[in-house]
């Protein structure tokens, strides 16, 4: 394999890293995401867990060591199958909170202080760099393998300058694609697709290999098997106590890693990925160690003695003639170590710009917040040089040690490095007592223990430690040496630092937790972050006034950008109701804008720049207290008032109903008075006058007799009209007594056709009924069912305006009841006096043509409420159709209707 | 009696769903055992070297919980559905 063709496909790949990266962004930017935000990608943007480390490490730690490098693996993979439980609350709080980096989580969590995420940008550029340094070397070293192979003599090219290329292009790339937007909830889409290409890259690469050594080189998987007992690797030493610490060691540092915490919760698009994650990132762990093993073994058992174990995934194809497999490995390796640089970089950067550089700018600016300056241009600058300072940190690095073997093991001492802001956050999501003293004190002693007792001894003895150090302590007290502290010795040095730094760290978070008392600030994100699945969005952190909307927006627009800031401001204010750009400055407005601004700049300083505007620094204990306490019982007033207001408008409600039935039955009376009134007057009037006429004299005999008939006449009308109203009063008031009777239908149709005839007998009419279904036997009072027949039929015989009457009677049963219909053949009566014609003295036509006082249909009506049954009006028969229900059998007490209107008053 | 069927069928859902957050919250635990047990059984004092046994254990032990964790996932990923819809309710309700 020719070494520059090696450079020409290594020039293509970055070649094409970039477009994917390009058309990514392209993509985002015009809101084409579909896949671009799906949870694959998701899943597969985390695997920069995977780094060089793994790619070539993995083979060189199992030669050593055997199985242990699985616990690297199986840490995560425990945390992800448990996602439901940290992961999930995590992700959730990023969101909620506009979280942009690990510093930034911690920082905000305990009172958005800067000191403390001063504290944790320090720790994790320290832990960072020399893992930087680390992925350089591999991608040095891997250059090496293929140069030393070339026959046409080409010269091993000079390592520095490779690595220095190689930094050089991975600082464009991350700059190029990772500070296009300042706000971390603006996802980095070009960056994550690159990253996601890469780790498909690599887990083929890695794949690849293995299949070929355990197919190719080996004898399929009982071969395999059989050389791995048989090798030195089968002899290795398991620690029990190595095996749990790496274990929990490499679990804390999925999660707290800063390029971890970059790719899992700032570049998180959707909660739900994790879902999805949740198993198919242990998948891809396991793919990725599942050939680590065999590799070894055959690696060890193939090679000459002495070659490096680290990079078997390249020698041994190599050295079995498989150019273009070892070429597939080496991108796979350099993708491996490029992708981690990349979001390394990119999560150092924004930690440094946000929590170091902008502050120092704000400070030494003092109180000038409101003059014009582009804070945004700085932020973003700051965030490129940066990028720019980590990767020449990390070469830095790797030049001074002359990538030597001490690189080797700055995995796990980055793991110790990064597990140490462990306590500070999960007691942070999950402990509301946990204090900005307590978090501050953990990581100050977990990160001097690392530093001491790992760190600096990694460097070999004579590096920055002297010997005499090591062998005896600082100023010779004994129980201070770095790799013995307490004086317990012959622990595994790493194991050794891992014990007390996260020990000591732990204890002093508890306890400084536990006697210190937390600010406002605090305590209010102390809950956000603790609670945040049962809480309504938003703790609010400010007091009412101070700044003035103008200034805000002057000051956003310098952070977020202009057209983005005015959007922000304008949909606020429409959410107050209001026009323009200017929302009134309420706390919950300044808590959403302060929201805003935390995405792009990190809490702390969003916060430090809001407070400077608005003169104070957010609020005291004393506002707080008191504001719950106002909050409270406002709360409880306005319940009580809702509760009262309730049952008021019930009231009224109940008052308006018996007042309109009232008002009802006051005109119904009146009304009632009137036509009683005047229905007496009418035959008194003529009784009067023609008892008048009698008194004369001089009548003849035969007038007498017929003033006499006439006065008669109008008595028995009168008294008939008594008669009706006395019936109807007993019956509406359900006093009246009903002789029930067993009678055939039939005949009592019969008794009441031949008692009607006698109304108007000069009519041609005609009565229609069909025998057969009028046989069936009726319980009820018979004379007052009789009754309402002869009224019906006779009203019929009289209004009926057909030129030949016909009344059908049809007699049905439906169900439990009984109808008999009276259908005529006339013109039927209106539809608006359908209502009326069951009223007291409702009469359609004048009175001298119905002869009656308007009160038969009435009585109708209250005869059939007293039986059980009903009468009604049939609109649209062909005619006048009145419908008589009645039970079969008669059921409990009719329903009584005033005593129903009294039990609605009494309820009042 | 109909009537009475479908409330106890959605309390059952739901009471499924309890049990696979616990599962859930629960898995981790068991993998942790799991995977802390090699530690009891220290492949270099064997007699016979068993390192091949201990990988494959080890990854058995792996796809166990990768399977494990795919079908919680399955049952939970409505849970994380429709606890997201009251989020978007509750700001109304501000």
């Amino acid at each position: 394999m020719p070494f520059n063709i090696l450079v020409a496909v290594c020039l293509t790949y970055v070649i094409l890293l970039f477009l994917v990266a390009f058309v990514a962004e392209r993509r985002a930017q015009r809101g084409r995401l579909g896949w671009l935000r799906s949870p694959l990608v998701y899943t597969l943007s985390l695997s920069i867990y995977c780094t060089a480390w793994t790619f070539y490490g993995a083979v060189g730690y199992a030669a050593r060591s055997g199985l242990e490098f699985m616990t690297i693996y199986l840490g995560p993979t425990l945390v992800f199958v448990g996602w439901w439980w940290v992961l999930r609350k995590l992700v959730r709080i990023g969101r909620a909170q506009r979280v942009t980096s690990i510093a930034d989580l911690i920082s905000s969590r305990y009172g958005k202080s800067n000191l403390l995420g001063v504290v944790v940008t320090l720790m994790a550029v320290a832990a960072s760099t020399p893992y930087i340094a680390l992925q350089l070397q591999s991608v040095t070293l891997s250059f090496g393998v293929f140069a030393a192979e070339t026959p046409e003599g080409w010269a091993l090219p000079d390592q520095g300058a490779t690595a220095l290329w190689i930094a050089g292009g991975l600082a464009l790339f991350t700059i190029l694609f990772g500070t296009r937007n300042l706000d971390a909830n603006e996802r980095h889409h070009g960056v994550v697709m690159a990253i996601a290409l890469e780790a498909v890259m690599k887990l083929l690469a890695l794949l690849a290999v293995g299949v070929f050594v355990v197919w190719g080189l080996a004898d399929g998987v009982g071969d395999v098997l059989a050389r791995i007992d048989a090798s030195p690797i089968a002899d290795w030493p398991l620690q029990p106590a190595r095996w749990a610490g790496l274990t929990f060691v490499s679990a804390a540092a999925i999660m707290t890693l800063p390029r971890m915490f970059q790719v899992l919760v700032v570049e998180n698009a959707d909660e739900r990925h994790l879902a999805t994650a949740g198993w198919a990132f242990p998948l891809y762990l396991m793919l990725m160690s599942l050939f680590v093993v065999p590799i070894a073994v055959v690696g060890l058992e193939l090679m000459p003695a002495g070659t490096n174990p680290d990079l078997f995934v390249l020698t041994l194809p190599l050295a079995a003639g498989k150019g273009k497999l070892a070429l597939l490995a080496f991108l796979g390796g350099f993708s491996s170590a490029t992708s981690m640089v990349i979001v390394a970089a990119i999560a150092l950067s924004t930690m440094v710009s946000n929590h170091i550089v902008t502050p120092l700018w704000l400070a030494l600016r003092q109180g000038s917040a409101r003059e014009p300056g582009d804070v945004r241009g700085l932020v973003l600058m700051s965030r490129r040089v940066s990028i720019g300072a980590v990767l020449a940190m990390g070469y830095g690095y790797y030049h001074l040690s002359g990538g030597s073997a001490a690189l080797a093991s700055i995995g796990l001492i980055a793991f110790v490095g990064a597990a140490q802001v462990l306590p500070a956050m999960m007691g942070g999501i999950f402990w509301r007592g946990a204090t900005h003293v307590g978090a501050t004190a953990g990581l100050l002693t977990g990160f001097a223990i690392w530093l001491y007792a790992l760190f600096l001894p990694s460097f070999g003895t004579g590096g920055l430690i002297s010997p005499h150090i090591m062998a005896d302590g600082p100023f010779g007290i004994g129980w201070l040496r770095p790799q013995a502290l307490f004086g317990i010795t012959g622990l595994d040095p790493l194991l050794h630092a891992m014990f007390w730094s996260l020990a000591l760290n732990l204890l002093a978070f508890v306890v400084f937790s536990l006697a210190s008392f937390p600010g406002p600030m605090e305590r209010l994100q102390g809950v956000a972050f603790v609670n945040v699945f049962d809480q309504a969005p938003g703790a609010r952190g400010w007091a009412r006034g101070g700044a003035e909307a103008e200034d805000l927006l002057s000051m956003s627009q310098r952070i977020l950008g202009t057209e983005e800031a005015q959007r922000f401001f304008q949909g606020q204010a429409a959410g107050q109701g209001k026009a323009g750009y200017l929302p009134d400055t309420t706390p919950d407005f300044i808590a959403r804008l302060e929201r805003q601004l935390a995405g792009s700049v990190g809490a702390a300083t969003a916060h430090a720049m809001i407070a400077q505007l608005s003169g104070s620094a957010s609020v005291s204990v004393q506002d707080l207290i008191a504001v719950a306490g106002e909050a409270a019982e406002i709360k409880e007033y306005s319940a009580q008032l809702e509760a009262k207001s309730e049952e008021l408008a019930r009231t009224a409600r109940a008052l308006s109903a018996a007042n309109e039935k009232l008002t009802e039955l006051s005109v119904q009376k009146d009304a009632f008075l009137g036509q009683i009134s005047h229905e007496l007057r009418t035959p008194m009037t003529s009784i009067r006058a023609f008892s008048e006429i009698l008194m004369e004299s001089d009548l003849s005999e035969q007038m007498r007799a017929k003033y006499a008939e006439i006065i008669h006449e109008e008595a028995r009308r009168l008294t008939r009209l008594l008669d009706d109203l006395l019936d109807l009063s007993v019956l509406e008031n359900r006093k009246v007594q009903l002789n029930i009777g067993v009678a055939n239908l039939h005949d009592l149709i019969s008794k009441a056709v031949t008692a009607a005839s006698n109304t108007r007998p000069e009519r041609n009419f005609v009565v229609q009924r069909d025998f057969s279904t009028e046989h069936m036997p009726v319980f009820t009072d018979t004379d007052r069912l009789v009754q309402v027949f002869i009224n019906l039929i006779s009203n019929s015989r009289k209004y009926c305006d057909a030129e030949r009457g016909v009344l059908r009677i049809e007699v049905k049963r439906r169900g439990q009841q009984l109808r008999v219909d009276f259908i005529d053949n006339g013109s039927g009566i209106p539809k608006k006096a359908q209502g009326l014609i069951f009223e007291k003295f409702a009469r359609l036509t004048d009175t001298s043509r119905a002869g009656g006082a308007g009160l038969g249909l009435a009585i109708c009506r209250e005869i059939m409420a007293n039986l059980g049954g009903d009468i009604d009006y049939v609109p649209g028969q062909g005619g006048a159709a009145f419908r008589v229900t009645l039970p079969l059998q008669r059921k409990v007490p009719p329903f009584d209707r005033s005593g129903a209107a009294q039990a609605d008053l009494n309820d009042l | 009696m109909q009537q009475g069927g479908q409330p106890l069928f959605l309390a059952r859902r739901s009471y499924r769903r309890r049990r696979m957050m616990d599962a859930a919250k629960m898995l981790p635990v068991l993998g942790a055992v799991l995977v802390m047990i090699p530690a009891l059984w220290l492949p270099a004092t064997t007699p016979e070297p068993d390192t091949a046994h201990g990988m494959v254990y080890l990854f058995g032990v792996w796809f166990f919980l990768v399977l494990a964790a795919f079908g919680l996932s399955r049952g939970l990923a409505p849970a994380l559905e429709a606890e997201e819809k009251p989020e978007g309710a509750g700001e109304e309700g501000n």
